[in-house]
């Protein structure tokens, strides 16, 4: 997969729109002191970024699905799992939810079903870097970096965590 | 090797976890490594994750036990998985039904795994070779043979509260020859290379061969616990011995009762362990059991989260079924 890889892109512009995007909605919606969480482990990096670009007071939460995964009896349970971290206190809270990618919706049901584990939020915000077609849940972003239409054998993906950069491959 | 040792798939990963023996130090600490990443679950106001939601875990104890009971049942529940507690004295067996007519009884139920405790060594592997191919089961004491879960909570303990392994000098000190615990642990620690591991009792209590499996035997205390990091403790099992090999429970306290004095040999930031239940003055000081040094309770508490690993790996590791979607 790693060799057929055939683009690569600086992600940079892409989390400054985002932050752009993120301030006017907060403002819009009069949200004054959101909490934002990234999922491990290209939302966490892009969650890092735009946490720190955003100055937000509640400290960055990290959320690792992989015991909420619904391919847990096929895939078994992954070895590199982390342990998620949310120092915060996430009821009646207005959440920031990022990801690097949003592909499937899988991981998003996922990470929702993790979040009310702790808790009631107040609202959760859904914010990717990028939106790619081939939804199989009703799941859709509120905030997105760039929309990409891939073919089905076409994958993006987020390398990091120094220098963040986008590879897009295609394994056909 | 992968086809000899029943405990793994054919990928090589867990399925039944019986001993410590024949398993790598890569899958140790991967057991350790999932463990920590569970303990995130008592964090959750909801401290439940679905992993094994759906999925049915029997506890099939011959012998009695709380704590390691508890601890299944609690991991089996955070899991999200349905529990059967079942105590073989009351159950079928005394009715004369034999043991695999009662597993072929608990696996037409679609129970997913056992959890078994049995006083004759040996007793989880008949089962784990004897079950259908969709059933794990975890051995939760057999006999003196093999205690795993129980060796892997107290590597979960030390690499906690130590760090790396191998600068560690740990002495197990107690009933060697009867305890499973002490076997498991001497497994563990070696795999995962502990500096230096020694047991330290009485030579009734030490078997002879003790040296082939790389641990070094001490008769006495004040040889034995001089510069260790960790000190652990073994329960002085009366049930499980003759008269012979023991003068008095007093005078065993005397010479291998860990007291303040026989600790102040050991590193200054030794920690003490004890698998539980504890003898107060027979084994160990009350003061020490309940003093500073003592991690005894934080014992029981990782003793959740390691079981919970190696249920979720053992069921997250099904047969390869016909290849499908990814």
């Amino acid at each position: 997969m790693d060799k057929s890889a055939n683009s690569s892109m600086d992600v940079e512009p892409l989390t400054k729109a985002l932050v752009d995007k993120i301030q006017q909605r907060l403002a819009a919606k009069g949200i004054a002191d959101p909490a934002m969480v990234g999922i491990h482990t290209g939302g966490a990096w892009i969650a890092e970024k735009l946490h720190q670009a955003l100055a937000l007071k509640t400290p960055l939460g990290k959320l690792d699905i992989s015991f909420y995964r619904d391919d847990f009896t096929r895939a078994g349970i992954n070895p590199q799992v982390k342990p998620s971290t949310l120092p915060m206190n996430i009821d009646d809270k207005h959440i920031l939810l990022v990801d690097d990618v949003l592909y499937t919706g899988r991981t998003i049901r996922a990470a929702m079903n993790e979040l009310f584990d702790y808790g009631r939020p107040a609202s959760i915000t859904l914010v990717v870097l990028i939106d790619r077609n081939g939804r199989e849940l009703p799941i859709q972003p509120d905030i997105v970096g760039a929309h990409m239409d891939l073919a089905p054998h076409e994958h993006i993906k987020l390398q990091g965590p120094a220098p963040l950069r986008l590879i897009r491959s295609n394994t056909e | 090797m992968k086809r000899d040792n029943i405990q793994l798939n054919d990928q090589g990963r867990l399925r039944h976890f019986l001993t410590i023996e024949g398993l790598s130090r890569a899958l140790l600490t991967e057991i350790l490594d999932t463990a920590e990443s569970l303990t995130s679950v008592t964090e959750q106001s909801v401290k439940k994750v679905p992993l094994l939601r759906g999925r049915i875990v029997v506890n099939l104890f011959f012998e009695a036990s709380t704590r390691t009971r508890t601890t299944f049942e609690l991991a089996a529940k955070r899991l999200s998985a349905d529990v059967l507690n079942i105590h073989i004295a009351g159950s079928a067996t005394s009715k004369g039904e034999t043991l695999l007519d009662m597993l072929a009884n608990l696996e037409a139920m679609h129970c997913d795994m056992f959890v078994v405790r049995h006083d004759r060594s040996g007793a989880a592997h008949f089962i784990a070779r004897h079950v259908a191919p969709h059933v794990s089961v975890i051995n939760a004491g057999d006999g003196s043979h093999a205690h795993p879960t129980q060796a892997m909570l107290d590597m979960f303990t030390i690499r906690r509260l130590k760090g790396d392994f191998y600068p560690l000098t740990v002495a197990i000190v107690g009933d060697i020859m009867h305890s499973r615990v002490a076997r498991s642990q001497i497994h563990a620690l070696t795999t995962l290379g502990v500096n230096e591991v020694r047991v330290i009792g009485p030579r009734t209590l030490i078997p002879r061969d003790i040296e082939s499996l790389g641990v070094h035997p001490y008769y006495d205390m004040k040889s034995g616990l001089q510069d260790v990091d960790v000190v652990i403790m073994l329960r002085l099992q009366n049930e499980r011995m003759s008269g012979a090999m023991l003068p008095s429970e007093s005078e065993y306290y005397s010479r291998y009762g860990l007291t303040e004095e026989k600790l102040s040999l050991a590193k200054p930031d030794a920690i003490v362990m004890h698998p539980g239940p504890i003898n107060r003055g027979v084994e160990i000081a009350s003061s020490v059991a309940d003093g500073p040094r003592s991690v005894i309770l934080q014992q029981v508490t990782h003793g959740i989260a390691v079981r919970m690993a190696v249920m979720s790996m053992a069921l997250g590791n099904p047969p390869l079924r016909q290849e499908g979607t990814p």
